[in-house]
């Protein structure tokens, strides 16, 4: 179903921390601060035209209670309105999402949306595992690391091929990496290390290897979305928000059993049918210039590419195959690195779609693509299959 | 602006000290049921509901991303999701962009707190404190408040008597609705000797650790009458974030409740909220915020609290007319609790508790130690 927006918003500023393991220089709200005064700038605002701030993180890593209260200190909040909104991964996209909806409402002309985590201060791996019922799933779950994407690929593919494929995968991300300086790991990864890599790197859960994994970083994101007029009050390169879907799955992901004649099919699939078929988008692979995905695994990001651009049998392994998806390929993903070079978890979704609006400004740095960046994909991930998916456009001509 | 946003129906459980028989799922899903009975609403991708609001939190479910388990609960299936994390009324707000902005014409929200199930009062709440300079000394919601009551009542002329007057008040109120805790009756006498949990918060002042779970339905103007042929509108939404070092703020100030009511009033088109808005209820954390946020949403002179109670102010303005948090809303849902109330007395469906003429209420929320943030809804009833 088409959907009417009210009025028009576009992306106008953006800031970014650089990311890192240990951030010890700074508290939560002094890093969250960095961001916040690299996205004034960068839209050549002060805080003072900030009508609205939405805060989100998960607040069980760093265990503050409601922490956007302490980050008024830092995000400029006093005496504004303020949202929060969480939602596991998918967090730093719910956040733009909500911004997105506050300015095409009305209520709000200009809006900030800060995504943030300093995982660090907590454990994230007991911190995701802490997600799992505890009645049911706790005792099972093993945080964020999951070999059966690896283990399905091998089964549909062979194991050669698919291994392969996921260090080809791997190794791109890392060449982008090396070029965006907000990376927290950049390797320096060569094509020759390729088999070394697949055999020797240790494994974390099956052919689930470490080098495959992303890590968890320190850092912040910050947007600020404005409507159209102020927008163009604003800027001369507004990045225009053209729709955002979010699809979630139940905690127990069987609960309606496994229909034979009606496979269950992946969120990013469903997502990506409804967002691209209520736009009119036939050919995803051809019309979009950029894709930031939220990979958090070499081996997720190759599997997801054919759910989320709508694929068919091994044409996202030849996408790969062929570095299609590396900068200056018919279609790059994640320019930035991805999750895997930077993963401060309630930041992490907001950054894809920040990095898919500095494509479409041409600013992006020494990662930005040589060719003209018109239209861009974006997406989150998290809690249990939940995914959000961002149509971002650098001219209102849909 | 002029758009509107309608509450299509409402649910609830009762408040109740310790639902030790359910876990928090089986709250919400007696809180989903009603609502899909009432207004036959579904979950078609063309007509139904595609995106569901939550309200929970982490620390008080001791679980990472508390949403997650209320996916099965909400329909979240193939669905949108999005949990607040702030005083439940936010989601109001929020709802109301969700809808007014296009993106959505069909909300279903569903909030729970599960307060027993936590060390809710020192705790979670001391948690809401920064690690270097404010958690080490002990500082929560309630000694927060302390600081703020003492103040506010040396300000506002607010005395013991006044403060029992309000709690007797309370539960007396809260006697007439069904959905309220059953404290049981009290007297001034007994306030008065209640024991001090926080000078000069005695236990009686604050509200009692509670579990409960509400529900609502909400949808644009032109689909209201899909759902229900009694709708109420949300005419009004503002909030505002104060400072957060209590030394930074001046704490009988209201500000950032001030600005929260300016914001709902410009929106909603009220020019003098004592004379337009017939009913109030305000998120009364503690008994000494019921005269204080009064003051702030402009039903009170400032510094006039403790004259205005003497005045029979609180039920000639119906204020608190469901007995407040005061009688017992966990905390996260306080304000939420309030908007309940008032589209139940809106729709007329109060029952002995129901004020006559109600056309257009006002509910509260805070969020963070004393007050820290605000948000104020105006409500309205009116034909489609």
């Amino acid at each position: 179903m088409e959907k009417k927006r009210n009025r028009n918003v576009a992306i106008v500023g953006i800031g970014e921390t650089k990311y890192s393991s240990h951030r010890e220089d700074v508290n939560q709200p002094e890093m969250v601060h960095e961001a916040v005064q690299d996205a004034l700038k960068d839209a050549g605002l002060s805080i003072n035209d900030i009508d609205c701030t939405v805060h989100g993180n998960m607040e069980l890593f760093e265990m503050i209670h409601q922490p956007d209260l302490w980050h008024t200190l830092g995000t400029g909040t006093y005496g504004k309105s303020a949202y929060r909104l969480t939602t596991g991964g998918t967090t730093g996209s719910t956040v733009v999402c909500a911004a997105d909806n506050l300015v095409a409402s009305g209520m709000y002309d200009i809006v900030m949306c800060i995504g943030f985590e300093k995982l660090q201060e907590g454990h994230t791996t007991g911190g995701i595992t802490n997600m799992a019922d505890p009645l049911w799933f706790r005792k099972l779950q093993t945080g964020a690391l999951t070999g059966s994407a690896g283990y399905m690929m091998m089964e549909e593919f062979g194991e050669e091929r698919a291994k392969r494929a996921a260090m080809t995968y791997r190794i791109i991300m890392d060449k982008h990496a090396c070029l965006n300086p907000n990376s927290h790991r950049a390797f320096g990864l060569e094509w020759d290390q390729l088999e070394d890599l697949m055999e020797n790197s240790p494994r974390l859960v099956g052919e689930l290897r470490l080098i495959h994994m992303c890590s968890q970083s320190d850092g912040a994101c910050v947007m600020i979305l404005a409507s159209e007029e102020r927008a163009r009050e604003i800027t001369d390169k507004p990045v225009w928000i053209r729709d955002h879907i979010t699809v979630h799955r139940e905690e127990s992901l069987n609960v309606f059993g496994n229909d034979e004649k009606h496979p269950v099919k992946m969120t990013h699939r469903f997502a990506a049918e409804q967002l691209f078929e209520r736009n009119g988008i036939t050919d995803p692979v051809e019309y979009f210039d950029v894709f930031e995905m939220y990979d958090p695994s070499a081996w997720w990001g190759l599997d997801w590419m054919r759910e989320f651009l709508l694929l068919e049998g091994d044409e996202h392994l030849k996408l790969v195959e062929n570095k299609e998806i590396m900068i200056g390929g018919k279609l790059p993903i994640n320019p930035s690195g991805g999750v895997i070079a930077a993963n401060p978890i309630g930041a992490t979704a907001s950054v894809r779609v920040a990095e898919a609006a500095k494509q479409i400004r041409g600013n992006a740095g020494p990662h930005q693509i040589p060719t003209p960046v018109n239209h861009a994909l974006a997406s989150g991930f998290g809690g249990t299959f939940w995914t959000v998916l961002f149509m971002l456009e650098k001219e209102l001509s849909w | 602006m002029g758009r509107r946003v309608a509450i299509c129906a409402v649910s609830q459980i009762k408040n109740e000290p310790d639902i030790w028989h359910q876990r928090f799922q089986g709250m919400l899903l007696d809180c989903f049921e009603p609502i899909i009975e009432q207004t036959g609403v579904t979950f078609d991708m063309e007509k139904g509901i595609r995106d569901v609001l939550t309200c929970s939190d982490d620390v008080f479910d001791a679980r990472t991303i508390s949403d997650n388990g209320m996916q099965d609960v909400v329909g979240a299936h193939y669905r949108g999701e999005e949990k607040m994390a702030q005083d439940a009324i936010n989601g109001l707000g929020y709802a109301m962009a969700c809808i007014l902005s296009g993106h959505d014409d069909v909300v279903l929200y569903l909030a729970h707190c599960k307060e027993s199930q936590t060390e809710s009062r020192r705790m979670n709440t001391n948690l809401g404190y920064d690690p270097f300079y404010c958690r080490p000394v002990g500082l929560d919601f309630i000694n927060a408040c302390a600081f703020q009551a003492r103040e506010y009542m040396e300000k506002s002329g607010i005395t013991e008597e006044h403060l029992a007057e309000i709690v007797v008040r309370s539960r007396k109120n809260a006697a007439k609705n069904p959905y309220a805790r059953e404290n049981g009756k009290v007297s001034k006498k007994d306030v008065m000797k209640s024991p001090m949990l926080c000078d000069p918060i005695r236990e009686l002042h604050h509200y009692p650790v509670t579990d409960w779970a509400a529900g609502m339905l909400l949808c644009s103007e032109e689909r209201a009458h899909e759902f229900t042929d009694n709708p109420v509108w949300i005419t009004g939404f503002g909030n505002c974030m104060d400072s957060y070092f209590l030394g930074d703020r001046d704490l009988t100030s209201n500000f950032a409740l001030k600005k929260a009511a300016e914001q709902a009033y410009a929106m909603a088109g009220i020019k003098d909220p004592r004379k337009e808005i017939d009913l109030f209820e305000l998120n009364d954390a503690s008994a000494y915020q019921l005269p204080m946020w009064a003051e702030g949403v402009g039903l009170v002179d400032e510094g006039q609290g403790g004259a205005w109670i003497d005045a029979g102010g609180m039920d000639a303005s119906n204020v608190n007319l469901s007995g407040g948090m005061l009688n017992g809303n966990p905390v996260m849902l306080g304000g939420l609790a309030r908007a309940v109330e008032a589209v139940i007395q809106l729709r007329g469906e109060a029952g002995k508790r129901q004020a006559k003429g109600v056309k257009r209420a006002l509910a509260h929320g805070t969020t963070g130690g004393a007050g820290q943030h605000h948000a104020v809804v105006i409500l309205e009833k009116g034909v489609q």
